[in-house]
């Protein structure tokens, strides 16, 4: 989130996608109805189903699953035909005005740069035109403006083009568009909040993008009540995502190093954003060498050195992408030999299940570390499976429950929160942090024993704790703040990294969390006393945790303020210039603190872009500088906007690329969209294991529309077939009108819902259908999330 | 009239309280406040955040030690003083207790060898020990160390590690770093799936 739970509260309309906060995040939501009871907010909640949070919000839009991008466009559209806009904060905080280089074009549903062989873009064309200064030429009335030429784009998202994409009705849409639209003044402000639902396609990442634009249009991004407001599903998806279990980030979104990049400089050269306009500030940019010298310190010690260049060619460089789906992909083509699952199952998490147990049976070796049997623990005797067969050596570890063990949990809204150790381990459970350690260490007294290939590493990670095998999480906690090694003292903010190898970090946007005073992340002073806990009024609560970065509750608050300082909306003020004491007063800055808005020479807002912008139009994603809709891989229609490239030529195609032929069906024989969702009593298939919860939703179904069960002679509770290209389940019917007809390029299309959570392991163990045997094995272009949201399927009456 | 639940407590310890009037007829607000009471009366209450989505409910958690020594948990709740979730729960998090006391855990290291059908029950020595092995000669045999045009790549080809959303952060800091310091480029967890 750019905001956090709590701020939603402040919100005028609030716009909900992709997401269904009522019952998958039920407590947050308390924070939109509030916001309705409190300041008569409208809620809008566009969905294929009409779930409990349509039941609250003011109007919900039945919408085709996988067409945000045209939603969303519409409303961009909508926004610009209309002048809707909020004029001076787009031209004060986003690139409208950059000057585009010669070339850009979009044609037939293909950008210029378009690699037919390769199916790839080259981004590098979608760049701007520099002027002789080096920085990217000014002049919003240039053809070639980002906001002409974003104009030109979207002109093509008419209210009939949305409808006829969406299913939602044209006059549906107008009132929705008409509330959005008002939002563009300086005393309203509009929330997008958002779930997996708009992630979970083939165009996810141009899905959020598109939101984003809406938002930077409207002038709503870095103000309270507004930004772009990710609802994460697990506890710590945040947290562990910003300490880079990702194949693509080390640390605090720093980039894995690449083939070829040969030195340090050369890394930060090709990582870091380029300063494009001159006062943009590219604090990000700027200090990219000070994050990364100061993380390889921290991870390679003495062993990092300026000679070597901080141990650079330590850090694995990738050949290509190594995300999820190429973890399966790789054990498929027999180039996987061994997998650690730690709290996290594979074959359930899918997609296509069948297709991952295969991949399962072709490794090696199979670690699984977790409190309870999983569907991967167990895979070897999935049903269907001939255990016998099975030449994977499997292990099961079991770990520690979160109440276990101490340390923070980060929250969808950046707030570090520290949890403190309430049990014991039961049994013989071990931590999962132990037994990694523990395994390291081993693995290092092989190579000590027995040397081996580029040992160095191995040897070489600091593993100073007390002790190597058992660390303390406090004892991480601190390594990830970071200290002078000159000082030896903790350090308070990444302010004072340095590229000269006298500083660590294992985390430079976690510097700060834990300086000498103490573990910020503990800090208690809540709602008990809000006069006191609460100074501005606004919500933030300084000293309740700390939130990355430096305890800055609303990221981009700069934007918050007029191009002079003042807030928008004084009612709601994230930041404002104080005249008299020459300093940014209310939420912590996103801004030098003391950057007086009136010295012409002051920074641009946006702080951490090359541009000193936000970016209406970029080069940072794989499949296009502006959004554009693209049909889900399986759909029942050509896209109506250019039919010959109806699905975005850029996704990643597994099957297909390495040979083994696509497993996707075709409207003919599978007639149906299908989408995959969460109940509020399950969370994924942990929950299996839980009592009360097996209790309030005991049994596998899938969600039918009514008309389409009266067409089949389906009956509430039959038991039905449905089955995709790749796989099938047998459960039973709730026929429903939640669900139901949208009328898509003139025809009749049905969809249907599928709750994710039953399999093989669990206290109903009889319940072995796995919902993601039916998801398709296909990734999004930048992000490779697959498409677990937008797929055909067909369904039979057993 | 927005009633905390905090107020809502006091409310019912005051004896005051109208919001608890029943369809039974008679209040049973003081009546749960005292049997809250005396479930948690002595113990030791600890701060936890709900292991579940990522709302980020705070928690109170309250454990006694029993006469053996044992720490029993009595009570999970929502923290009233937190300002994300000001003690609300939904059933996910009321019900974590169950999550956390289970007599479906796995008590102790597993292992499967190829082509068996049944687990065999093993020490935490053998397994870490095989484990270790394995990653050693995996690590080994699918370690690049220059690619095809020459460029030092040191990574670890055929080995993947994912993992977890419900770790600690700290915990997940220090998964990064060891699965990076072997090499390993196959590194995820749930975000993206």
């Amino acid at each position: 989130m750019t905001n956090h739970w709590r701020d939603i509260r402040h919100a005028d309309l609030i716009l909900i996608n992709g997401a269904n906060p009522a019952e998958a995040h039920p407590v947050g939501f308390q924070w939109m109805v509030r916001a309705q009871i409190e300041r008569g907010a409208k809620m809008i909640h566009a969905d294929p189903r009409f779930t409990r949070t349509s039941a609250v919000a003011d109007r919900h839009l039945r919408i085709r699953t996988g067409t945000d991008v045209a939603y969303f466009g519409g409303l961009i559209n909508y926004v610009l035909q209309n002048n809707l806009y909020h004029r001076q904060y787009v031209e004060f905080a986003t690139n409208a005005a950059f000057v585009v280089k010669e070339g850009y074009a979009f044609n037939d549903g293909l950008f210029n740069g378009f690699d037919p062989e390769k199916k790839v873009y080259n981004p590098a064309v979608w760049a701007y035109e520099l002027g002789p200064d080096g920085f990217a030429v000014q002049d919003i009335n240039s053809p070639r403006s980002v906001l002409n030429l974003l104009k030109a784009h979207y002109s093509r998202y008419t209210p009939e083009m949305v409808s006829s994409i969406t299913g939602i009705p044209q006059d549906q849409f107008l009132e929705v568009a008409k509330l959005v639209g008002e939002t563009g003044k300086p005393d309203k402000v509009m929330t997008i909040v958002y779930a997996v639902g708009l992630t979970h396609h083939t165009t996810g990442v141009q899905i959020i993008r598109s939101g984003a634009l809406l938002q930077l249009l409207l002038g709503n991004m870095g103000r309270p009540g507004g930004g772009m407001n990710a609802e994460r599903g697990h506890a710590n998806i945040q947290g562990n995502t910003d300490h880079a279990i990702s194949w693509d980030i080390l640390p605090g979104y720093l980039r894995i190093p690449a083939p070829g990049q040969k030195t340090l400089d050369d890394y930060v050269a090709r990582s870091a954003a380029k300063k494009l306009h001159a006062n943009s500030l590219n604090f990000f940019g700027t200090n990219y060498r000070k994050f990364m010298v100061s993380l390889l310190k921290t991870w390679f010690g003495d062993a990092a050195t300026k000679d070597n260049e901080f141990a650079f060619n330590h850090v694995p460089k990738p050949a290509s992408d190594a995300s999820w789906l190429s973890i399966f992909d790789a054990a498929l083509r027999g180039k996987m030999e061994g997998i650690m699952l730690s709290g996290m199952t594979a074959t359930s998490i899918g997609p296509d299940s069948n297709q991952v147990l295969q991949a399962l049976s072709k490794l090696k070796w199979l670690c699984v570390m977790d409190a309870f049997a999983t569907t991967s623990s167990e895979f070897w005797r999935a049903p269907g499976i001939d255990a016998k067969s099975v030449q994977t050596e499997v292990f099961m570890l079991p770990a520690t429950h979160w109440i276990e063990k101490d340390g923070s949990f980060t929250n969808s809204g950046r707030w570090a929160q520290w949890k403190e150790q309430v049990l014991p381990p039961e049994g013989e459970a071990r931590h999962d942090h132990w037994i990694l350690a523990e395994v390291f260490q081993r693995v290092r007294e092989l190579y000590q024993q027995q040397g081996g290939t580029f040992p160095e590493p191995v040897l070489q990670l600091v593993t100073a704790y007390k002790d190597p095998r058992k660390p303390d999480l406090d004892e991480i906690a601190q390594e990830i703040n970071g200290k002078d090694l000159v000082t030896g003292k903790r350090l308070a903010t990444f302010g004072a990294l340095k590229d000269d190898g006298t500083t660590t970090s294992g985390d430079w946007i976690y510097c700060g969390h834990y300086p000498e005073a103490g573990n910020l992340t503990k800090r208690r002073d809540g709602v008990q006393d809000p006069a006191k806990n609460d100074p501005t009024g606004m919500g933030f609560y300084p000293n309740w945790a700390w939130s990355w970065p430096v305890n800055r509750r609303v990221l981009y608050n700069r934007a918050s303020a007029d191009p002079q300082g003042n807030p928008w909306d004084p009612k709601r003020a994230g930041i404002k210039w104080d005249a008299a004491q020459k300093k940014w007063v209310g939420d912590v800055p996103d801004y030098p603190p003391t950057a007086d808005p009136a010295n012409p020479a002051s920074p641009l807002p946006f702080i951490m872009t090359g541009e000193g912008t936000g970016r209406l139009f970029s080069n940072g994603v794989a499949d296009g500088p502006f959004p554009e809709h693209y049909e889900p891989v399986e759909s029942p229609v050509q896209n109506p906007l250019h039919p010959t490239v109806s699905t975005t030529p850029v996704a990643f195609v597994y099957d297909e690329r390495s040979g083994r032929g696509n497993r996707f069906g075709t409207a003919a024989e599978f007639p149906y969209v299908a989408t995959s969702y969460r109940l509020t009593e399950h969370e994924h298939y942990i929950t299996q294991q839980v009592e009360h919860l097996v209790q309030l939703q005991p049994e596998a179904f899938v969600e039918i529309p009514a008309e389409l069960a009266q067409e089949k002679g389906i009956a509430n509770g039959d038991h039905v077939r449905v089955s995709s290209k790749r796989g099938k389940l047998e459960v039973r019917a709730v026929v429903t009108k939640r669900l139901g007809p949208l009328t898509i390029a003139g025809k009749k299309v049905y969809q249907i819902g599928i709750p994710i959570h039953w399999g093989f392991v669990g206290i109903n163990s009889g319940q072995h259908w796995l919902a993601n045997a039916l998801t398709p094995f296909v990734g999004d272009a930048s992000a490779r999330t697959p498409e677990f949201k937008a797929f055909l399927v067909n369904i039979e009456k057993m | 009239m927005e009633v905390t639940r905090r107020q809502f407590l006091q409310l019912g310890a005051a004896g005051t309280g109208v919001l608890g009037i029943s369809p039974l007829g008679f209040d049973v607000v003081p009546a749960t406040k005292i049997k809250q009471t005396l479930r948690i009366e002595g113990a030791t209450v600890s701060h936890t955040v709900c292991p579940y989505c990522a709302v980020g409910c705070a928690l109170l958690a309250y454990t006694k030690k029993t006469p053996e020594g044992k720490t029993q948990l009595l009570q999970i709740e929502g923290d009233p003083d937190s300002p994300v979730n000001e003690g609300r729960l939904c059933p996910k998090g009321a019900s974590a207790l169950q999550l956390a006391v289970s007599r479906r855990r796995v008590e102790s290291p597993m292992y499967r060898e190829p082509g068996a059908t049944e687990w065999t029950k093993v020490s935490w020595d053998f397994a870490l020990d095989k484990l270790a092995r394995n990653i050693k000669e995996s690590r080994d045999r699918t370690f690049v160390t220059t690619d095809a045009d020459g460029n030092v790549v040191n990574r670890c080809e055929g080995i993947a590690f994912a993992g977890g959303a419900a770790f600690s952060s700290e915990e997940g800091y220090l998964a990064t770093k060891l699965m990076r310091g072997l090499g390993v480029v196959h590194l995820e967890q749930q975000a993206r799936v």
